[in-house]
């Protein structure tokens, strides 16, 4: 993981300083509310139904364990002792009281983390897959660009009062982890035919009232142009994205009015006069930050110890575990271990301050001290040794983190909901719990394969509903909680948005339309190993609507 | 956009004033002195559009004390305010799900 | 409202000239894009110095091959989320090479003064007094910077080139 510098720590140092007398200044009543909300939505600091939230960023979902552990104390020092691992691999804490802000952020800046530009019309984290470094088909470590790109972005003097928000991606592997297309601005790197990285350009994605997957505007960027670029397409979105509309603002709009190409030439216009300036960069800047990456110095290890496949043959619950929940790594020896924050009943996400320290010890025993956040709302440890599998396994079961429904139908990805924000129209948090009582058997959620459910609780989309293999928004009618109910999305390489399957539905039947749809497509696919999404594809919606609408 | 301090405000059953505490986000409710209370049952009711505005009105001029004052329906039950919709039941109550730390998680201990 | 220039607060130098004003022959004035633009040569024909407040919502580049006969160029901020004039400052410094002054005007809070600077405002239109009497403070209010603009304040990258190679012992990150 990125380790900081004296320069890094210094500048988040500053920024705590800036917030405490922003603080002063709100609570003598110089600066107004309005004045004051954009400079705390600039540190992630929102005012929900019940309290203040604080989101924390998480640079390209990684945490070290000294991290972890400080995000556990504040959890149990400020806040009600749990946080909630967010869709953009950050972290929230949903109870915090305004005049402890800047001591708490205080404590997180001494180990590097801040909430700085996790909101406001700003660019916000850089994500990338939480695979990044260890998975086995990826180029080079996507971490290292976005950092380069998040240290570039960071209190940029041009782009800090943007039309509205703005989400950049990084991947650089085959399959796409890291939901690229829902992104203002995705760079997928990748070799041409004369074996050179570059980029693939894509803008304009983005979810919420007018969903959109992001289209290349530049099919090979090479890579020591990378900044140009992003600086290129931010200054032709600060400049001509809309300002009447806070629904038409993002730069995907300005994509849809403008069209892809003539947007594309724009930002090439833009990019030919800076290109060459000093936004180019060269190896030595490069090397400088994956310098500061530390990787585990990895031992030399076969595959499939001997260890592991006794335990796997004598442990039918940590074989049914290990084969959920743990993936190949790129290292012989090694594995990809991912902790499910979806255990049956709980909310999605969240995690207590018990179970974050529990996870940094086991980081620092298992996997180098360092733990990645998922989009999926789930952590994973990096770089943990086949052989250690077993003994890791037996205390993630204890600590109720070794649930084995990864990927699986009660693996649902749910946004805090009526029950925390202010935006919201309806309730997710007990429809997610809801379904995963009702899809509590593993066999049968095993059985049902992957697929992903996605829940948010208004138009804002924070759950990633338009790009769920099921989708649920919650909308308000009459003054109850309805539910709209879509099938067919996907966030990878083939992203697609999800289509309505009938009617908006009150909130006592949503889970009765899950349940339908499965039945439907358990039905419907040809063989028992056939995935919800490759059976829609093959079939069509129209059979999946006829069974919904016969049961109701 | 019309300020919210010239929008009409048509009041259709009883209703309160209610915000967020500028410290700490807490909710909170106008009551019939100019203070404000954590506790609804605390709260001024008023069943007219124009008490409703000079409610809402003069709770907005406290500038320091409060954010995002507007005004929130309630049913009565023996005379005294109840919220009278969920996102009110949810402001007044809290979340409808329990809290992870309230849940019982044993101790964890990871052993050396 | 107060001026500041060069870190202090300081008299105007130009005078807001209205649209429907005439021309006086003497002293710097500032005046509406579109009202320069009318008779561009009406302003260079005056020996004294002009200024033309420019809207945020015009390219620069439309204003470029006057900027040589400008002394001053007023960017808007008309309120302090619309942040286009960052923009278009970083471009009239450092795409076309403006060297008179750069002020900035409309609703400008003491939060975004040193992203100003290091856009390229050199003046500052303030509502607020509180906000004027702390520009010095706020200017300094950070000292490390990760992306070059056109200030010449150094980057946390070149910074720390430079201690690399000025300390005697080995720098290197914090863990």
């Amino acid at each position: 993981m990125y380790v900081h510098d004296a320069f890094d720590r210094r500048l988040i140092t500053e920024r705590v300083e800036e917030f405490r007398d922003q603080v002063r200044r709100r609570l003598s009543g110089e600066l107004t509310e309005d004045e004051f909300k954009l400079l705390r939505l600039l540190n992630g600091v929102y005012l929900q139904l019940h309290a203040y939230m604080l989101r924390i960023g998480i640079p390209y979902g990684t945490l070290s364990s000294a991290q972890l552990r400080m995000l556990a104390h504040v959890a149990r020092r400020y806040d009600r002792g749990y946080g909630h691992f967010t869709t953009r691999q950050n972290i929230q804490f949903h109870w915090i009281k305004l005049e402890n802000l800047p001591d708490a952020m205080a404590e997180l800046a001494r180990v590097g983390l801040h909430g700085i530009q996790t909101s406001g019309n700003s660019v916000r984290n850089v994500t990338t897959d939480q695979w990044a470094g260890v998975a086995p088909d990826e180029i080079e470590d996507p971490r290292v660009w976005a950092e380069v790109v998040r240290q570039h972005v960071t209190l940029h003097p041009e782009f800090t009062f943007m039309p509205r928000k703005f989400k950049i991606a990084v991947g650089t592997a085959t399959h796409d982890r890291a939901a690229l297309r829902i992104h203002d601005l995705a760079l997928r790197l990748h070799r041409n035919e004369a074996g050179d990285a570059g980029f693939e350009v894509m803008v304009g994605g983005g979810l919420g009232r007018t969903p959109f997957l992001a289209k290349t505007i530049k099919k090979f960027l090479p890579k020591h142009d990378v900044l140009s670029y992003v600086e290129a397409v931010l200054r032709t979105y600060n400049q001509f994205g809309r300002r009447d509309n806070a629904w038409k603002a993002r730069i995907k709009i300005l994509v849809h009015e403008l069209g892809a190409e003539a947007f594309a030439r724009e930002v090439e216009q833009e990019w030919l006069s800076i290109k060459d300036g000093a936004l180019a960069l060269d190896d030595a800047a490069l090397a400088e930050i994956a310098a500061r990456f530390r990787y585990p110095a990895y031992e030399r290890l076969a595959d499939d110890p001997l260890e592991l496949k006794k335990a796997l043959a004598t442990d039918r619950r940590f074989d049914t575990w290990r084969r959920n929940a743990v993936a190949r790594h790129r290292m012989p020896g090694y594995a990809i271990v991912t902790l499910s924050l979806k255990a049956e009943g709980e909310t999605p996400g969240d995690a207590t301050a018990a179970q974050m320290d529990a996870i940094a010890d086991l980081a620092d025993r298992y996997s180098a001290g360092e733990i990645r956040v998922g989009h999926e709302q789930n952590l994973v440890l990096p770089h943990v040794r086949q052989q250690d599998l077993h003994a890791l396994w037996r205390a993630l079961d204890a600590a109720g983190l070794a649930t084995p429904n990864v990927g699986l139908v009660s693996d649902i990805i749910a946004c805090p909901g009526l029950d925390y924000c202010s935006l919201a129209n309806a309730r997710s948090i007990p429809i997610a719990q809801d379904l995963t009582r009702r899809f509590r058997d593993g066999d049968l959620a095993r059985g049902l394969n992957r697929l992903h459910i996605n829940i948010s609780g208004c138009i804002n989309a924070c759950g990633h509903h338009h790009v769920g293999h099921i989708g649920i928004l919650g909308v308000e009618k009459n003054g109850e909680e309805y539910y709209q109910v879509t099938i067919g999305g996907r966030a990878d390489e083939e992203a697609a948005l999800g289509k309505l399957i009938g009617p908006a539905v009150p909130y006592g039947e949503v889970a009765n339309v899950v349940e339908d749809i499965v039945a439907a497509y358990v039905e419907l696919r040809e063989r028992p190993g056939e995935i919800f999404i490759d059976t829609l594809k093959r079939v069509g919606i129209e059979p999946f609507k006829e069974r919904v609408h016969a049961a109701h | 956009m019309t300020s919210p301090l010239h929008q009409k405000i048509k009041v259709a059953g009883p209703v309160v004033v209610t915000a967020n505490r500028l410290t700490d986000g807490a909710v909170i409710y106008r009551t019939t002195n100019g203070q404000w209370t954590t506790e609804l049952p605390g709260a001024e009711v008023v069943t007219t559009s124009d008490a409703a505005m000079a409610l809402l009105t003069a709770a907005r001029a406290d500038l320091v004390r409060v954010v995002d004052a507007y005004v929130a329906p309630v049913v009565l039950a023996d005379g005294s305010p109840r919220p009278g919709n969920l996102r009110e039941r949810i402001r007044a109550a809290g979340p409808t799900i329990d809290l992870p730390a309230s849940a019982a998680t044993s101790d964890v201990h990871v052993c050396a | 409202m107060q001026l500041i220039k060069g870190g202090r607060i300081v008299a105007d130098d130009f005078a807001r000239l209205a649209d429907d004003v005439p021309l006086p022959d003497s002293g710097p004035i500032i005046v509406s894009a579109a009202r320069f633009l009318t008779d561009v040569d009406a302003f260079a024909r005056r020996a004294a110095p002009t200024g033309v407040i420019w809207p945020n919502d015009r390219r620069i580049a439309e204003l470029a091959p006057h900027l040589e006969r400008l002394a001053a160029v007023a960017l808007v901020f008309p309120i302090f989320r619309d942040g286009r004039a960052f923009s278009q400052a970083r471009l009239i410094r450092e795409r076309y090479g403006f060297r008179g002054q750069l002020r900035a005007t409309g609703q400008v809070l003491r939060d975004q003064f040193l992203f100003m600077l290091r856009a390229g405002f050199d003046a500052f239109e303030v509502t607020k007094d509180a906000d004027a009497e702390a520009f010095a403070q706020a200017s300094r209010r950070y000292s490390v910077f990760y992306q070059p603009t056109g200030d010449g304040r150094a980057t946390a990258r070149a910074s720390r080139v430079a201690r690399a190679e000025s300390d005697s012992l080995p720098s290197g990150p914090l863990l």
